[in-house]
């Protein structure tokens, strides 16, 4: 590993495989930093070791990273696995870990491109060994060929729940049912949307594909479920629920959950990057020009930890980017920058349309997102509940780090990454301001694991 | 709880769970292999002592940390399992071993 | 709105004093640009030592130490305080005879609290520490705190006892009209006869407005903190060759310290940590306590906070202005000084005498 390089990006997901892959085309020295042992993000996750039968079950969205999988092996980027980034800053020095040592890194040019997670929604027994995220259900399929042996109750709102589902029909995994937390309210307030959507029809067409695959299959899809509940003693063993107004209860010892998809800002917000609240997205994201360039000089974002935007757009991102470092890097002319990006943007807003509809049609209930019930764990970490936060407010903190200073949520090793969203909603409703006047914790590095030793390690013979 | 769809014996390690000698496949990550193994926790919660398991899997939940190969608060879904590998449930306060 | 004192700075010296002032039923208003604790006052060590303090702050230190450990009495909550006592290390022996000097010099000014101890002794107190040390200078009697808990009991306690404050409030006038202080912020006027400047590391804005200009410099010193281990040290420990404070807080976590700076922005109030500096602090760990090298740290941050030329802070009046007063610059070490900084204060206010000795903290020896 070098001390410097023209480029750095961070991750290995469609947006940073592209944004790679071009700026080495170009000649330009590129490192790529990735946290996993091998290409593919999230979304393409296992690419290059998954068993063909196993890809074939995942569907053909899946198959697309194959090809950029093997365009970037192929390209002259120098691609750093197993390396985590713990901090960046303005002057884009990178700190990082790799192999159990910290190393610090310079770059001319960065592209973050750390993807997003699920968003985080508490709810009773969430913290239950046997809850997880659907995403989690994703992973050990795509990785490891793993599934639910006895059966999974799937419940939650958004077009990965729905994926999931028919990928494990495909795999034979016993789906008992899918929860569709999704309030109807939604569907009306979906369709000023739904015209360009249907630009995107694709996306829709595949969507209802699923949904009949499913139904056929016999999958009891329930909708309009409220007040999810996870029950059990020290384990998963049952989940409650309201449907029609009927109090309903299901056994089951896995349930996969699943509200949707946001940025990860953590290494943006560490940077200096200036945020704001997406009320649509119901996230915080950066502030980005058409380039993919944040406030901070010479910190580009792309992909979904910019904004939701789904893989293929995440692609078409990841190539605006690099070509706009590649313009400040002097590797590339201006005219010729423009003329280059101009099928990536066509793409990117046609990839773009199906959004609106797709936000405002799975957007969570306020309910679920404000935590109502005061015994609701929201930090995991630390164990502050839904109550303990309403009551910090009550007494005059009114902001999400006065909270956390006093009840310490956010303060546990995940560093608010499980409860920041929780503890905005919440606050913001109990102090009756917007969320984006109560702000979010503040970001501090290191965001990735460092230890003593290994920062100690920066300097090998010490003197104080 | 969770199953290999594939039980063909591609390449195995051996490592131990909370000192029970297991063969495991190579290229799983930790917390995949507890889970296929039916570990009722992964984890007890330093505040309560409240059992935890793995739940993101992605390594942005820090729900998963074991002790591994001594080591305490380590992310099982961010590790691969290798040969002689010692995994261990956490319990409480993590710490490492002097 | 009018009170009798208004307050410039919602920080620990800021309610400490307005907490003292009402307990002598006079009306406070308190003001902060942020929120209570935002800064300081919010994100220090939380160390209670009065190990190691310039001389003319000990007569004060040893007073607060008492107010500390009684502070339930104060504040209603005791703030999650600790006293296992605090050791500054010596590795070698010029470390140890620098020790003994200054041993030596606390007991030839009547002090007791500060004793030195050889290699048995430390190792019974630390047994975690590395073998390589020769002695120590310990403080049986110094702990620790947690600082935000500490300020929201300060602030709790004022409020119960009618003391007014009020956030996002940033002076950017002080007139003075006849005797009244009128102080003008964008959410409206503020007038009271007294006038008290703890605005931390922007006192010496308020300062200038009065005329009295000090060569104030704000810096940010580094805190790194690691996840929660099992209990394995009681007392916080510092070192005589080296910038480090180190302590294991109630919760496990263990909070260093160093004294080495961030780099700062205060007009932006951003600070971006050097992490060439922390790695020597991290190093400085390693050399003490070899066995932490996978303690992985959780979090680092550099609050902001207010340093003084020679180290001590500025407390007592103005000398410009008749009913003002001061009380800032404690360079990175005024949490402990806060609860008897805020007696002095009303003592001053209200009886024209402090009962402790503060000419060293006088405003015009910059002069």
């Amino acid at each position: 590993m070098k001390q410097h390089y023209q480029l750095a990006v961070i991750g290995a997901g469609p947006a940073g495989l592209a944004a790679a892959t071009l700026a080495a085309e170009r000649g330009v020295e590129v490192a790529v930093f990735d946290e996993q042992a091998a290409p593919g993000g999230q979304i393409y996750r296992a690419m290059e070791s998954i068993p063909q039968h196993r890809a074939g079950q995942l569907g053909d969205e899946y198959q697309r990273g194959r090809k950029m999988v093997s365009a970037f092996r192929a390209s002259r980027a120098k691609y750093f696995s197993e390396t985590q980034v713990w901090s960046l800053n303005g002057r884009r020095e990178l700190g990082l870990v790799r192999h159990q040592q910290a190393h610090m890194v310079t770059a001319d040019q960065v592209v973050i491109a750390s993807g997003a997670m699920e968003r985080p929604v508490p709810f009773p027994g969430w913290t239950l060994p046997g809850v997880m995220n659907a995403g989690a259900g994703q992973i050990l399929f795509k990785a490891h060929g793993i599934v639910p042996d006895d059966g999974v109750v799937l419940a939650g709102s958004g077009p990965l729940l729905l994926l999931l589902a028919w990928q494990y029909l495909h795999a034979g995994v016993g789906v008992k049912a899918l929860l569709d937390v999704t309030p109807m309210m939604n569907h009306l307030h979906a369709l000023p949307g739904l015209p360009r959507a249907l630009l995107a029809g694709h996306y829709i067409t595949k969507g209802l594909g699923y949904k009949r695959d499913l139904k056929r299959a016999g999958i009891s899809t329930l909708h309009n479920v409220r007040s999810l509940r996870a029950q059990g003693k020290d384990t998963l063993q049952s989940v409650s629920f309201l449907h029609n107004g009927r109090e309903q209860k299901l056994e089951t010892s896995v349930l996969l959950v699943h509200f949707g998809v946001i940025p990860h800002t953590q290494l943006s917000r560490v940077a200096g990057c200036r945020h704001v609240w997406s009320d649509s997205q119901l996230c915080w994201r950066p502030v980005l020009d058409e380039w993919g360039r944040s406030s901070v000089d010479g910190i580009l974002i792309a992909g979904d930890g910019g904004g939701i935007g789904g893989a293929r757009s995440a692609e078409h991102a990841g190539r605006l980017a690099a070509m706009q470092a590649l313009y400040e890097l002097g590797a590339m002319a201006s005219d010729a920058q423009q003329r280059l990006a101009r099928n990536d943007r066509k793409w990117m807003r046609e990839e773009l349309h199906i959004r609106p509809f797709l936000e405002a049609f799975f957007r969570i209930s306020d309910d679920m997102l404000q935590v109502t019930d005061d015994d609701t764990v929201v930090c995991r970490c630390e164990e502050v509940n839904a109550g303990q936060i309403r009551a910090a407010v009550a007494d005059g903190h009114r902001d999400s780090n006065q909270v956390k200073f006093l009840t310490r949520c956010g303060m546990g090793p995940c560093q608010g990454r499980q409860c920041g969203e929780a503890v905005s909603h919440i606050v913001a409703v109990a102090s009756g301001k917007a969320v984006q006047d109560i702000g979010h914790y503040r970001e501090r590095p290191p965001v990735n694991p460092l230890t003593l030793g290994q920062l100690a390690g920066l300097h090998p013979e010490e003197a104080e | 709880m969770f199953k290999r769809l594939d039980n063909s014996t591609q390449g195995r390690v051996n490592v131990t769970i909370n000192g029970q000698p297991v063969q495991v496949p190579e290229g799983e990550t930790v917390a995949a292999v507890v889970l296929v193994l039916d570990l009722p926790y992964t984890r007890t919660t330093p505040v309560s002592g409240a059992p935890r398991a793995p739940f993101c899997l992605m390594g942005v939940c820090y729900e998963c940390l074991m002790v591994i190969d001594g080591k305490a608060n380590q992310r099982a879904c961010m590790e691969q399992v290798r040969e002689g590998m010692r995994i261990e449930c956490q319990q409480g306060t993590g710490g490492s071993r002097s | 709105m009018k009170a009798d004192v208004l307050i410039i700075g919602g920080g620990l010296m800021g309610f400490s004093t307005a907490l003292h002032l009402a307990m002598r039923d006079t009306r406070c208003i308190v003001l902060d640009k942020d929120s209570p604790g935002r800064h300081a006052s919010g994100v220090n060590a939380g160390g209670l030592r009065q190990l190691n303090r310039h001389p003319a702050e000990i007569p004060l230190s040893v007073v607060a130490a008492g107010m500390w450990r009684h502070i339930r009495e104060l504040v209603d909550s005791d703030c999650d305080t600790r006293f296992p006592g605090q050791v500054r290390v010596a590795e070698n022996q010029t470390d140890l005879q620098s020790l003994e000097k200054r041993a030596a010099m606390l007991h030839s000014l009547g002090y007791q609290h500060e004793e030195l101890i050889g290699r048995e002794e430390l190792y019974r107190l630390v047994p975690a520490l590395a073998r390589h040390c020769t002695g120590a200078l310990i403080c049986r009697n110094d702990g620790y705190g947690r600082p935000f808990h500490a300020l929201d009991a300060f602030r709790r306690k004022a409020r119960s006892l009618g003391v007014y404050y009020q956030s996002d409030t940033r002076v950017d006038g002080v007139v003075q009209d006849g005797v009244e202080w009128r102080v003008s912020t964008l959410q409206g006027e503020f007038r009271a006869p007294v006038l008290v400047n703890c605005a931390g590391a922007w006192a010496n804005h308020i300062a200038a407005m009065l005329g009295e200009p000090v060569p104030l410099k704000p810096g940010a010193p580094m805190i790194m903190v690691t996840e929660r281990l099992p209990h394995f040290i009681d007392p916080v420990l510092g070192a005589a060759g080296r910038k480090l404070s180190f302590k294991q807080m109630q919760n496990g976590t263990l909070l260093i310290g160093g004294a080495h700076m961030a780099q700062l922005d205060l007009l932006q109030e951003r600070t971006e940590i050097n992490w060439h500096k922390l790695a020597l602090s991290a190093s400085s760990v390693m050399t003490l306590f070899p066995q932490l090298k996978d303690v992985r740290i959780v979090r680092t941050w550099a609050g902001l906070e207010a340093f003084m030329p020679d180290n001590i802070p500025v407390i007592g009046a103005s000398v410009t202005a008749p009913g003002a007063y001061h009380a800032f610059g404690f360079s990175a070490h005024g949490f402990q000084l806060s609860p008897v900084v805020g007696r002095i204060l009303s003592q001053l206010i209200l009886d024209g005498t402090s009962e402790l000795p503060i000419d060293p903290f006088r405003i015009d020896r910059f002069a």
